[in-house]
């Protein structure tokens, strides 16, 4: 603990998001991490504040931020970190016009924090994140040295955004974050280059579904072979939670049909509930898989597409002229009806994007409360006692969150077992 | 909040995380669904018709064997009701015979006792006759004795009488 402690204070040549880094893992565990890192870089840092490199730029420093903390902890990125260890993911970065690359993200030669010391095809590896650096002189394997990439605040077209630049050779580069599908509202936007990799949450998506299929293929052959039989091992495990979702979500919503949908519902519940739980164990870097907006997205967007595939003409008729009510009031209740038919999936995508994320960097702060109270490590006696309070928050969050994997996974697959259910609902007026 | 959420990369829609998560939640719905969740709630619904056919089953062979043993309780029942008829019944016969064969007995015994009384009645009447026929003959012969000897008084008379009566033994 003193290590890390003393070690934040080092850390102030980094670009702020790196800080307390470790405690990614939501328990504040492998402090020798920031030992090591205390030991390679501290005699350099001290006195130093606000170093700028050969190029002019300077990253913003300060106080230790919490927030931005959370924020890269629950991003995705392209190395598994964990604890003191660094994972290479297979690379696929597709630029539109020139080509699908595959490569390691461990050709960036990144440490524990994703910053890589190499450039290779122009790409570079920041903050855990493969960049492309679209006017890089080479496509070559080059040292760029470490802590080249820094982040700025730009303001562009009247927004701010945060850009990142290389330093090479003393010379500026503009590195490119990969495209993303927000048309520049959460400060992405399409770019140089697409980013197919097998990144961490994809990783963990792969781990989870792999570990589910075969815990439900070995079940599946457990009820063949033991035709009839009391449920024995994990078959009776598994059977109350799957029996609930049959009996109080799959039959009660969908009434006879629910047979035809119950692969889907459990599909749902289960890959979502698997993701969730994963983010949580100890040790496993808590990927914040099921709280990524793009994960959410798809599901929702299964949860859409069926129901609206699957609706009959009741569905569309209680859409557009709701039977019953006058004429004046459909024409206020049709928009409304309308809107709501892409509002019930995008509230689904939300609720459980907002809450895994939430949960993830509540966990982050408690952890964090250490570094602040110990303002970055100067205050020995902060930092030492938060260190009970901030771990009985967390035990206790863990707890909370437990519940939540449970809950969210159970939320989503009754809200749209309940959309389909209304949707193929037969009426008899 | 849009500076907020500069560098909150989880909000940002990822082209290739959902290229994947469309593969792998696809993929896992349609293998595992097909070869897992759907077989899965086959084996579920058959077990549970099972044991709904065997409660049922059990429900009624219970009734069954209610039915059974009212049946068997009417047969007993109407065994014993036999019995105690068939007891009366020989009841009824043994008193019968016995009254019977006291009747026969006593019609019998009242034979004999008539035939007896006809029998000493006769042997009576016989004794009597033999009586009187020897009392004839004693008296006729005791006449003869007596005209035959010329009896000197009358106490001779009666000395003489009372000597012949005396010589008739009778037993």
């Amino acid at each position: 603990m003193c290590f890390s402690l003393t070690a934040q204070h080092n850390h102030d040549d980094h670009d702020g998001h790196d800080h307390g880094h470790a405690h990614d893992q939501h328990e504040g565990h492998d402090h020798g991490d920031h030992a090591h890192d205390a030991d390679s870089h501290g005699a350099a840092a001290h006195g130093d504040e606000h170093p700028t490199n050969a190029c002019g730029m300077s990253a913003h420093h300060g106080e230790f931020d919490p927030g931005e903390l959370a924020f890269h902890h629950v991003s995705d990125q392209n190395v598994y970190n964990i604890g003191p260890w660094s994972f290479p993911l297979p690379c696929i970065m597709w630029v539109p016009g020139e080509g699908i690359d595959f490569f390691s993200s461990g050709k960036f030669n990144g440490d524990s924090h994703g910053n890589g010391t190499k450039a290779y095809k122009k790409y570079v590896l920041h903050e855990g994140l493969v960049q492309r650096v679209p006017d890089f002189p080479t496509d070559e394997l080059v040292d760029i040295g470490a802590h080249s990439v820094v982040a700025v605040k730009e303001t562009i077209d009247g927004t701010e955004k945060s850009v990142s630049y290389l330093c090479y050779n003393g010379t500026k580069y503009k590195a490119d974050d990969r495209s993303t599908l927000d048309a520049g509202y959460f400060g992405g936007g399409l770019t140089s280059f697409h980013d197919l990799s097998i990144t961490k949450n994809v990783l963990s998506m792969g781990i989870v579904v792999f570990l589910l299929g075969w815990l439900f293929l070995s079940i599946a052959k457990a009820y063949k072979r033991r035709q009839g039989m009391a449920p024995k091992g994990v078959q009776g495990l598994i059977e109350p939670i799957f029996v609930f979702i049959q009996d109080e979500v799959a039959k009660p919503f969908l009434g006879a049909k629910w047979q035809k949908f119950l692969p889907l519902l459990m599909a749902l519940f289960f890959f979502i509930l698997g993701l969730n739980l994963w983010g949580q164990v100890p040790f496993l870097g808590g990927s914040n898989v099921t709280g990524s907006l793009s994960v959410t997205f798809v599901l929702a967007i299964v949860a859409f597409l069926v129901t609206n595939f699957n609706g009959n003409k009741d569905y569309w008729k209680h859409i557009f002229w709701m039977p019953g009510v006058p004429a004046w009031v459909k024409t206020i209740l049709t928009p409304v009806e309308v809107l709501g038919v892409f509002i019930k999936p995008l509230t689904l995508m939300l609720r459980l994007f907002a809450n895994i994320t939430a949960g993830h960097m509540v966990m982050v702060i408690f952890v964090s409360l250490i570094f602040v109270f110990g303002k970055n490590g100067t205050s020995t006696l902060g930092g030492y006692g938060t260190v009970i309070p901030s771990a009985l928050l967390s035990v206790f969050m863990m707890a909370i969150e437990l519940l939540v994997a449970f809950i969210q996974a159970f939320v989503f697959t009754i809200l749209t077992a309940s959309y389909i259910g209304a949707a193929t609902e037969e009426h008899h007026h | 909040m849009l500076i907020f959420l500069l560098d909150f990369n989880p909000i940002k829609p990822d082209l290739g995380l959902i290229l994947w998560t469309t593969i792998f939640f696809l993929g896992f719905w349609w293998l595992i669904g097909r070869s897992a969740f759907s077989p899965i709630a086959r084996a579920l619904k058959s077990r549970e018709d099972d044991i709904q056919g065997a409660l049922d089953e059990a429900k009624k062979a219970k009734e069954e064997m209610a039915n059974m043993k009212a049946e068997n309780e009417r047969i007993l029942a109407d065994a014993r009701e036999e019995r105690s008829k068939i007891l009366k019944e020989a009841k009824d016969m043994k008193n019968h015979i016995v009254t019977e064969a006291k009747d026969q007995a006593k019609a019998e015994a009242n034979k004999i006792v008539s035939t007896a009384k006809v029998e000493i009645d006769n042997q009576k009447r016989a004794a009597i006759t033999e009586v009187k026929n020897s009392a004839g003959i004693m008296a006729l012969e005791i006449a003869e004795k007596v005209i035959k000897k010329e009896l000197k008084g009358k106490a001779e008379h009666e000395d003489y009488v009372n000597k012949l009566v005396d010589g008739f033994n009778l037993n």
